[in-house]
C-alpha cells in the first residue's frame, strides 16, 4: 500500500462528475493515471479525493470537425497514435506520440491527462503549441476554451480551476501536402526528454515558404515557440531556407537549467533540433495545392 | 480511511470478488490478495515494467491502477499464460531456448509484452527495431536483451 489513504469517486456520468468536482474539496483527476499514480505511490501527491475519468463515458472521441481535430480528453496515447484519421490529418501528432513513454504506458495515458499535467518535458505540450490548440473546460459554472499559449501556470501548473475538468483538445489541421518534424534528445529511449522540438511547414504554389510554426518543450515549465525563428522561414524557396539563423534564433530561446542539463546546453539541444525538425519539415512537404 | 470497496474482477478467466481499499494498487492486489505473485514489482512508478498485465487485452503497468479500477474488467497474468497442463506457451519456451532470461524478474512483463505484440502482429513478422522499440518498456539487469530479442524475432 502506497498511497496515503484517499476516497475513491467512480461518477458514472459528466453530470455527476462536475457535481463531484463542485462538491468535493482537494481532489484530483484521475486519467491514464501514468503521471499521477507514480507521484501518489511515492507521496508526492496525497489528495483526500480521486476522482476516476474512466468511468465517465464520452470523453474520449477523435473526429474530425471541419479543418479542425478534436479529441477527447480521455482519449488513449496509443489509440491516437494508430488512429488512421490522425496519421492522415495531423501526422505530426501521430508522430509524437510514438516518443510518449512506452507502449505498455501509451494504452492506459491519455492526450488531455498529459496535457494537464503539463510536465515541462513532454511531447504533447510541445505538439499542442506548435498548433496552436485549443482547450475545452467543463464544470457546473459552463464550459470555456483557452488557447494553449495561455494554458500554463507555472511549473506542473494550469490554468485549470479546481472545480474544472479538461474535456477535449482541438487540433487546427495543416492543409494537406504540410510538412512536420518532430525530434527529442532523451537519455534513454522512451525517457523523458531533455529538450524536444516541433516543426511544421506549409509552401505556397511556387514552393515558397508560406507558413512555418516551431515549439520547443523542455526549456523552462513550458512548450514555447520560436516565433522570431518562423518569421526568418517565410518566403524563402526550401534550397536557401536560412535554417541555420533560425536554429540560432531557437538556441537564444531563455533555458532553465535542472538536474539532468545546465541552461546553455538546452539551449544548444534547442538549436540542433530546430535545424534537424525543419530539415524534416521541409522535406516532407509539398507545394501547397 | 478504511473505507472498502467491493469488486468483481476476472482474473485469468475466473472471477475474483474481494473487497478492498481504494488505494490498493492492482499489482499489490494480484500478489496479495489472490496469491498470484508472477507478477512482480519492481520500480513502482512505471518504469522498469516488471508489473505488465492484459487489462482488457491491452499491456499496462499494474503498479500504476488501483485493484478498484479494474472492478468489471479482465486481467491476464503470467500465470494464465501457460496451458493449463505445464505446457509452456511458444513465447515462454522460445526464451527458454534463447537464454531470454536469467533471474526472471522481469520476464513475465516481457512475456505479457510479446504475447500483445503477437496478437497484433497477427501473422505479419516484426522488424528488430519494431520489437526493440515495444521491449524499450522493459528493464533487464541479466540478458542485455538479446537473447530476448532473439526470442521474439523466432516467434513473431
Amino acid at each position: 500500500m502506497k498511497p496515503a489513504p484517499f476516497r475513491y469517486h467512480a461518477p458514472r456520468s459528466r453530470a455527476d462528475l462536475l457535481a463531484l468536482l463542485a462538491e468535493l474539496d482537494d481532489s484530483r483527476l484521475l486519467a491514464g493515471g501514468q503521471s499521477l499514480v507514480p507521484l501518489l505511490n511515492l507521496r508526492l501527491a496525497g489528495p483526500a479525493n480521486l476522482i476516476d475519468l474512466n468511468t465517465v463515458p464520452g470523453l474520449d472521441g477523435i473526429e474530425m470537425h471541419g479543418d479542425t481535430l478534436r479529441i477527447g480528453a480521455m482519449a488513449r496515447q496509443r489509440t491516437a497514435e494508430h488512429s488512421s484519421l490522425i496519421k492522415m490529418r495531423c501526422p505530426l501528432l501521430a508522430e509524437a506520440l510514438g516518443h510518449v513513454g512506452h507502449q505498455q504506458t501509451r494504452n492506459r495515458g491519455t492526450i488531455g491527462g498529459s496535457i494537464a499535467h503539463m510536465d515541462p518535458t513532454a511531447e504533447l505540450p510541445v505538439v499542442a503549441s506548435v498548433m496552436d490548440a485549443t482547450l475545452w473546460l467543463d464544470s457546473t459554472r459552463g464550459t470555456r476554451s483557452l488557447p494553449f499559449a495561455d494554458w500554463s501556470a507555472g511549473y506542473l501548473a494550469t490554468q485549470i480551476a479546481p472545480d474544472e475538468v479538461l474535456t477535449r483538445i482541438e487540433f487546427p489541421c495543416w492543409p494537406a501536402g504540410h510538412g512536420w518534424g518532430f525530434a527529442e534528445v532523451t537519455r534513454r529511449g522512451g525517457g523523458f526528454a531533455m529538450v524536444a522540438a516541433a516543426a511544421l511547414v506549409l509552401r505556397d504554389a511556387a514552393g515558397a515558404i508560406a507558413r512555418a510554426a516551431i515549439a520547443i518543450g523542455g526549456l523552462g515549465a513550458t512548450a514555447v515557440r520560436g516565433t522570431a525563428a518562423e518569421a526568418l522561414l517565410i518566403g524563402h524557396a526550401p534550397g536557401d531556407a536560412p535554417i541555420s539563423d533560425a536554429a540560432a534564433s531557437a538556441a537564444s530561446l531563455p533555458a532553465e537549467s535542472d538536474i539532468y542539463a545546465p541552461s546553455d546546453y538546452k539551449q544548444h539541444l534547442a538549436g540542433v533540433l530546430t535545424e534537424r525538425t525543419l530539415l524534416q519539415a521541409i522535406q516532407r512537404s509539398g507545394t501547397h495545392v | 480511511m478504511s473505507e472498502r470497496i467491493a469488486i468483481s474482477v476476472t482474473v485469468n478467466g475466473v472471477v475474483r470478488q474481494a473487497e478492498v481499499e481504494p488505494r490498493l494498487n492492482l499489482a499489490d492486489f494480484l500478489r496479495d490478495h489472490l496469491r498470484l505473485t508472477g507478477t512482480h514489482i519492481g520500480c513502482e512508478h512505471g518504469v522498469c515494467g516488471a508489473c505488465t498485465i492484459l487489462f482488457d487485452g491491452a499491456t499496462a503497468r499494474s503498479c500504476l491502477m488501483f485493484a478498484v479500477q479494474a472492478d468489471g474488467h479482465a486481467v491476464t497474468t503470467i500465470e494464465g499464460v501457460a496451458s493449463p497442463d505445464g505446457t509452456l506457451h511458444p513465447i515462454q519456451a522460445a526464451l527458454s531456448a534463447h537464454h531470454g532470461l536469467q533471474c526472471g524478474y522481469c520476464t513475465p512483463g516481457v512475456v505479457i509484452t510479446l504475447l500483445e505484440l503477437q496478437r497484433e502482429r497477427d501473422g505479419t513478422p516484426i522488424q528488430e527495431t519494431e520489437l526493440r522499440h515495444a521491449l524499450s518498456g522493459h528493464l533487464c539487469r541479466c540478458t542485455g536483451y538479446q537473447g530476448i530479442v532473439d526470442a521474439a524475432l523466432d516467434v513473431l
